[in-house]
């Protein structure tokens, strides 16, 4: 008996000292092999009586068992070790950059129209759109803005040669032409915008011959000034991602609209940069009004029956104010340091559910 | 239009401050833009004199004064050559700022005399343009006395913007009667007694022309003596940027601005025979005050004597009638011109007038008589003269209208209930007279209000003067109808193609949408159509007919700010015509230089054909177009490199991509250093996906059965399109085959002259049974075969 527990200790011993596979293996060899101590002492069982067969044979199967398993267990440990050491040898620099596609980005002006659009999706508009080069009828007639207006000297028009007709087109000078096309290409009520670009033959430092403007009709049987109000409210919130900004109407005068109003909103200037939503100073940011009575006539629509308001506003502008662009003649340069710059990503595609408002209680 | 605070009040008996009136202009529609309060900034300047001036030690152009302010005497180094001993003038202490540069004085040393302060010029001080040495007052200027008061210049200046609707509100006394209507203060109205004529005036008037001048007052001013304008006057003009010219100059100038009522004096020793107001005769010219020469067509108003035109009516006088310093006998005209013509005879000559400005807009008719008499008294006044009787021309145009309104149109349009006794106050209070019919009221419109004509334009009033501010917000109400709204599937695509180009790493531009006709026209055609009359300037003189050259030109730009590698597009309308039809929606983008920044991981190479055919590929994939089931064939248009370019189609008529390398001619004229490949995308073109085909993707159809793939690689003639060897597999077994790609293409080493190695990879994915080895034989003699017969090609 004292033989086993000394076998069992010193194959243990070589066992734990192995120090690769193939010690180890060679010891499961000359131990547990064919021809190895224990597979003899094994053999031996067939020799004895069977009292002795009884005493003896658990013990050796025993050691067997457990012989095997510790031979299990170091390779298992000699296993991780190699490896762990194979592992350290792969090491990387992981300080290393992995190639990326270079970033292309997103225009602001395309940005703010699919913000616009967003807000004003949701508040149930669809969009249209028209031509940019446009006929003196629905850039100015229908709008109620007759040959002799002083408003048309307003506008710089940008005039294209006059067919055999005298007739000359223009580029639009707003957006509001689609007003026209949108009330005489379909039926009431109606409840769009009219994104899009927009021309007028002024350049300084706060004007380009281009720029974008966005319209917005809404026609139907009740539509009234508090409604064109509220809907402002709701858009600048929205947009400028500001729960209480202020609002002011005051009255104006455009062709087309009666009541008018050029609405303002309030900011602070400091050090040169506009805030929104702060500060007792005020900054223009659209003309508005209740479609002119003129204008509804104009498009075979009746007075007594339809009403509504139309607005216009800079995209251009609210984009500067909304991010801080200072320069106007910037956005049509195509300067890659600004576009990375003012640029947004790919997928920053603009969604009201992004982002966390205040809805107004009853309270 | 800009007053002082001071003018204002000559009309206006208010006890409100600058704020409330400020406040109040806006609210009521006279959007104020500016106001200049100068009391702040002068209070440090005061009166002061020179006790004595000396020269400089060591400066030959500088004087050293000894000056008095009221309370002690200072030493100041002054360079202005009319500082003198006994000067009286404005003086700036140390320590106070200049307002119109933002100077801080200090005391100083100049060229080793101590100075304590200046003796300001009337520029240092915003009151002028002067700066020809130091502002001299009288000697008997108080000493120590506030500057600003003594000159009087402490008189804020406002500027507000008048809408064209607001011809009532061009003259000082129109804003005052406006606040008055507001509730700011009582309306102080000007004498416009009638001054009695003590002769007949030997100068008679004739219309001839009625509807363009409807009425005519005329007066002789005998014996008058024309010199400067009094100061009251001249401060005045000059608080508007005008320059005071001469008393009878000054006069007309003043009463379009107090009065909005432009007049014109005629020196009367220039005028032969009567006047006649008539319309111009094809070919008549005159020489104007602004001496420039006009020829007329037969459709301006003028006024002529007996050897011609003297004046165009309600824009501008002639030089040769004008009135100058020897003036002694004047004819006065206070005239009402029609609004249209006089818009249109300013537009065709191109003048602009403050007189054309106000009768365009609409003078009101009533100041007609008033007018004369006001002008009148202020030349006997200012100087002298014995005046005749009035000439009255015609008869003073009756513009009032009587409109029906239904006051709760103030609720229906407004938004806010108004109720009808108020609503006849504000009317009432703003000049409209108003009868009370029960349900309706008749408004009848004051003689200054031809804006005024429609129901809503009395709403509008009524609004303005209750309050925009009270207007309440409402949510808008669920519409009468069925509306659609969101985007359209072409909108969708739109946004889709942008933000999709985006994502494959072109960075959106936005250009103008006019180019130079000399870069257009390497796109194709140009239609006359499309060059714009008056362009900016002459670079940007076409409508773009493709979005390429500006997005070339911008590459070109970075790259000479050191950008080598540039990827942009742009996405907007370009034009073939200039109809609705001929503008059509597209995304267009170039890239130059190189593939990608150079990175240890990816080599970088130059642009070429197939990173232009990359973008396309990716945007279209992106609006869902199959992109392997079009048609690719090498017709792209002349822009391109005729052999590096391609156009994907779905049909020879319906073309939806063009793309490839730009043709280097093309880059030559612009100026630009290629390589620079490009696509374009014609949005339009692209079929839309049936409407009804839902949001269901059907269920998925995979295959439990072994896939199956093998290689071939096919030595091919040069020319043969490796798209064909595709085709051709492709047709052996449609549904077996899932999937072939290109993986290899070789010429070179081992490789007759004009042949090439294709090497493509099939996936064959049965649905029903795992496939047999015989059977995989025979699919790939089939490939072997067909590849054979449809393009010569042998397997390696």
């Amino acid at each position: 008996m004292q033989d086993l527990q000394t076998l069992e200790k010193e194959i243990s011993a070589n066992i734990e000292a192995a120090v690769d596979i193939d010690s180890l293996e060679d010891i499961r060899i000359s131990e547990l092999g064919k021809k190895g101590r224990v597979s003899l002492l094994m053999r031996e069982l067939g020799t004895m009586t069977p009292e002795e067969k009884k005493a003896f044979g658990p013990k050796l199967n025993a050691l067997k068992n457990g012989l095997n398993n510790a031979i299990q267990d170091r390779k298992n440990i000699l296993e991780a070790e190699i490896l762990n050491i194979k592992l350290l040898s792969e090491s990387l620099d992981i300080s290393l950059s992995s190639a990326t596609e270079d970033a292309g980005s997103i225009h602001p002006i395309s940005q703010v129209m699919d913000e616009v659009t967003e807000i004003f999706t949701e508040m149930g508009f669809s969009v249209a759109e028209g031509p940019e080069i446009e006929n003196d009828f629905y850039n100015f007639t229908a709008l109620n803005i007759p040959e002799e207006h002083p408003a048309r000297q307003m506008h710089d028009t940008f005039y294209f040669p006059k067919d055999e007709e005298g007739n000359r087109k223009v580029l639009r000078t707003h957006t509001s032409p689609m007003q026209i096309r949108t009330m005489m290409e379909g039926e009431p009520p109606y409840r769009i915008i009219a994104p899009g670009r927009t021309y007028r033959n002024d350049s300084d430092a706060t004007h380009t011959p281009m720029f974008h403007q966005v319209e917005a009709l809404v026609i139907d049987k009740s539509i009234h000034m508090g409604h064109l109000k509220w809907c402002i409210e709701e858009f600048s919130r929205k947009f400028f991602e500001i729960d209480d900004v202020k609002i002011r109407f005051r009255p104006s005068y455009f062709p087309f609209t009666e009541p008018s109003a050029e609405v303002d909103i309030g900011c602070s200037f400091k050090n040169g940069e506009v805030l929104i939503g702060e500060g007792d100073d005020w900054l223009e940011i659209m003309g508005c009004g209740m479609v002119n009575e003129k204008v509804l006539e104009n498009v075979n629509l009746d007075p007594k029956e339809y009403q509504g308001f139309a607005f216009g506003m800079g995209l251009d502008r609210i984009s500067m104010l909304k991010w801080g662009i200072p320069d106007l003649r910037d956005f049509f340069a195509a300067d890659l340091r600004w576009l990375k710059h003012y640029g947004f990503q790919a997928l920053d595609i603009p969604s009201l559910s992004t982002r966390s408002s205040t809805i107004k209680g009853s309270k | 239009m800009k007053f002082t605070l001071s003018w204002l009040k000559t009309y206006l008996d208010t006890d409100a401050d600058l704020g409330t009136i400020s406040q109040t202009l806006t609210a009521i529609g006279l959007e104020v833009e500016e106001i200049i309060d100068p009391t702040e900034d002068l209070k440090p300047f005061v009166i002061a004199r020179i006790e004595e001036a000396v020269q400089h030690p060591n400066a030959d152009s500088l004087r050293v004064c000894t000056v008095n302010n009221g309370t002690e005497t200072i030493q100041v180094v002054c360079g202005a050559h009319n500082a003198k001993t006994g000067l009286v003038g404005a003086f700036a202490p140390s320590g106070c700022t200049i307002p119109t540069n933002g100077l801080k004085l200090k005391s100083t040393e100049i060229r080793g005399v101590a100075s304590n302060g200046m003796m300001c010029s009337e520029r240092e001080l915003g009151l002028g343009d002067d700066h020809d040495g130091i502002i001299e007052l009288p000697t008997d200027a108080p000493i120590g006395a506030s500057f600003a008061e003594y000159v009087g210049a402490n008189d804020p200046t406002i500027e507000i913007a008048i809408t064209p609707n607001h011809q009532d509100a061009l003259g000082v006394y129109g804003i005052a009667r406006d606040l008055a209507a507001a509730g700011i203060g009582t309306l102080i109205e000007p004498d416009t007694s009638r001054v009695k004529g003590n002769f007949e005036s030997p100068i008679r008037v004739n219309i001839e022309s009625k509807d363009a001048c409807p009425v005519f007052a005329g007066r002789y001013i005998r014996g008058v003596k024309n010199g400067p304008s009094p100061q009251w006057m001249q401060r005045r003009l000059t608080s508007l940027g005008m320059k005071p010219i001469s008393a009878l100059v000054d006069i007309t100038n003043f009463l379009t601005h107090d009065y909005a009522r432009p007049l014109h004096v005629f020196d009367a020793d220039n005028i032969t025979g009567d006047l006649t107001v008539r319309l111009s005769k094809s070919g008549e010219k005159l020489v104007a005050l602004d001496d420039k020469e006009y020829t007329f067509d037969d459709e301006v108003c003028v006024i002529a004597d007996d050897t011609g035109i003297n004046s165009i009516g309600g824009v501008m006088g002639g030089a040769g009638s004008g009135t100058y310093q020897t003036t002694t006998n004047v004819f006065l005209e206070c005239a009402w011109f029609d609004p249209i013509r006089t818009a249109m005879t300013g537009r065709k000559h191109g003048i602009e007038s403050d007189a054309r400005y106000r009768f365009e807009r609409g003078v009101d008719p009533a100041t007609v008589l008033d007018g004369i008499e006001m002008a009148t008294r202020l030349i006997i006044e200012m100087c002298g003269g014995e005046p005749s009787e009035v000439v009255l021309a015609g008869d003073v145009p009756n513009i009032s209208k009587v409109i029906t309104i239904r006051p709760e149109r103030v609720r229906e349009l407004g938004g806010v209930e108004i109720d009808k006794k108020e609503i006849i106050i504000i009317l009432e209070r703003l000049g409209f007279t108003v009868v009370d019919n029960g349900k309706t009221l008749d408004v009848t419109s004051p003689s200054w209000r031809c804006d005024v004509d429609r129901e809503p334009d009395l709403v509008e009033e009524v609004l303005r003067i209750h309050g925009y501010d009270k207007i309440i917000v409402e949510p808008l109400p669920v519409s009468s109808r069925d509306i659609v709204t969101g985007l359209s599937p072409m909108q969708r695509r739109m946004r889709m193609a942008k933000r999709s180009a985006a994502a494959n790493g072109l960075r959106e531009v936005v250009t103008w949408s006019f180019i130079a006709s000399e870069h257009a026209k390497l796109f194709g055609d140009l239609s006359p159509s499309l060059i714009l009359d008056n362009p900016v300037s002459a670079e940007l003189d076409a409508m773009r007919p493709n979005l390429l050259p500006n997005l070339i030109t911008a590459a070109g730009r970075n790259g000479d700010r050191g950008f080598k590698n540039v990827a942009l597009f742009e996405a907007g309308n370009q034009f073939a015509n200039d109809t609705p039809e001929g503008q059509s929606y597209v995304v267009a983008g170039i890239r130059r230089g190189q593939n990608h920044d150079r990175h240890w991981q990816k080599n970088s190479k130059d642009v070429d054909f197939f990173d232009a055919k990359s973008d396309a590929s990716a945007i279209l994939t992106s609006l869902n177009v199959n992109v392997s089931g079009a048609q690719v064939v090498a017709e792209a248009p002349s822009w391109y490199h005729p052999g590096r370019s391609g156009v994907l189609r779905l049909g020879p008529k319906n073309i939806m991509a063009f793309f490839g390398e730009i043709h280097p001619l093309v880059l030559k004229k612009l100026d630009v250093k290629g390589p620079i490949v490009g696509f374009e995308i014609l949005l339009g073109n692209i079929p839309l996906p049936r409407s009804k085909s839902g949001n269901s993707r059907g269920p998925l159809k995979a295959s439990d059965f072994q896939s199956v793939e093998r290689d071939f690689a096919f030595v091919v003639d040069e020319n043969v399109l490796a798209e064909n060897i595709v085709k051709a597999v492709n047709s052996v077994d449609k549904n077996l085959i899932d999937k072939i790609c290109i993986f290899d293409i070789y010429k070179g080493t081992g490789m007759a002259d004009n042949k090439k190695s294709v090497a493509i990879n099939v996936k064959l994915q049965p649905n029903d049974r795992t496939m047999t080895d015989e059977e995989i034989d025979t699919f790939s003699t089939k490939v072997i075969d067909i590849v054979a017969k449809k393009t010569g090609g042998i397997l390696r």
